[in-house]
């Protein structure tokens, strides 16, 4: 991939500004709930590199002391089940980046998705050190802050009520951005009708997964229709 | 008394399945030399049909029918929207929508 440079690291801090910021702040609320469940500092930071993901974490914790493994592994599926939509969307931007995207894969969560799947990178940076970076800032914001949470404990707390809001605000913009910048719009609508209408179905909980099979679904039939008219994207 | 035995194997559980939902579909698709078509199509696409998905995700336990009605979340995304397509600056909307949310979550409703 080449020397990083200083405008790579720039373009990547950028990016990841908003990301790290909030994932400090979600990171110092786990970390402090996993203290006040018995696990300190170190068992926050493992779970950081092990499972690394903040949904998957959360519901983690109160499995932790005494949950039946069978139901950990469902738990963790169902919940993390998405990722799956994410990497094969993923396999090809990232099929040129040889060992590392083995990195980029295990730490694609829904953020670092956002913001490494859009079709606007910023300009004249080396592509390959900008997605190392961006994955690894936000990975570590969330590591580091779950650290901060259960080494400090309360000495930090604040009322961070509606900070994950920030996520849903970001994920918003970049719908927007798409929105402008396509002409087609069948995706953007598939995705929003498809999810909406599973939550009022099947509730909050498996709501995810008939969503996307029904947003790979559409997109599969409506494949003529969408490429014929430009597609919805231009790479 | 914290069975931390039990603690570690449910993390290296909880940690191999999340992986897995993130490597699979990699190991499946992406080892040739080549990444099959419709897979390359799925790619492009799909992240135009992920941010709503991930939206709706984001809201799922609001509750529409009992009070405040989701009116902090709709006024804050409306902000979001508008300040984007006024300032095309997503760090900006970003912070304006969430400090409006909090103080809207925490002090009005």
């Amino acid at each position: 991939m080449g020397k990083i440079t200083k405008t790579d690291v720039k373009a990547a801090f950028k990016t990841s500004l908003p990301i790290m910021v909030t994932f400090v702040v979600l990171g110092i609320g786990y970390g402090l709930l996993m203290q006040k469940n018995g696990f300190g500092p170190v068992w926050s930071f493992a779970s950081g590199l092990i499972i690394f993901s903040g949904t998957v974490q959360f519901v983690s914790i109160s499995m932790l002391g005494s949950g039946s493994i069978i139901m950990a592994a469902v738990t963790a599926l169902m919940v993390a089940a998405r990722h799956i939509f994410f990497s094969i969307s993923m396999i090809g931007r990232y099929r040129t980046e040889g060992k590392r995207k083995w990195y980029l894969f295990y730490a694609l969560c829904d953020e670092t998705y956002a913001m490494l799947s859009r079709d606007d990178q910023p300009a004249g940076v080396n592509i390959s050190a900008y997605r190392l970076l961006v994955t690894l800032f936000d990975q570590s914001a969330w590591v580091i802050g779950s650290v901060l949470g259960g080494w400090l404990g309360t000495a930090l707390t604040f009322n961070s009520t509606g900070i994950d809001f920030a996520m849903t605000a970001l994920f918003t913009t970049v719908f927007v951005e798409q929105w402008i910048s396509s002409k087609n719009h069948i995706p953007a609508i598939t995705g929003v009708a498809a999810t909406l209408l599973c939550r009022l179905i099947f509730g909050p909980e498996i709501f995810l997964i008939p969503a996307m099979v029904i947003i790979i679904a559409t997109l599969t039939l409506m494949r003529g229709k969408i490429e014929q008219e430009g597609g919805a994207v231009n790479d | 008394m914290i069975d931390y035995k039990h603690a570690m194997i449910i993390i290296l559980v909880m940690g191999l399945m999340t992986l897995a939902t993130r490597i699979l579909p990699v190991l499946i698709f992406g080892r040739g030399e080549k990444v099959p078509d419709y897979i390359l199509y799925l790619g492009r696409v799909v992240p135009y049909t992920a941010m709503g998905l991930l939206i709706v995700y984001c809201l799922k336990d609001v509750q529409v029918l009992e009070s405040p009605h989701a009116l902090p979340e709709i006024i804050s995304l409306a902000v979001v929207v508008l300040t984007y397509l006024w300032k095309r600056n997503s760090i900006l909307s970003v912070v304006i929508g969430t400090v409006l949310y909090m103080v809207l979550v925490q002090m009005v409703f």
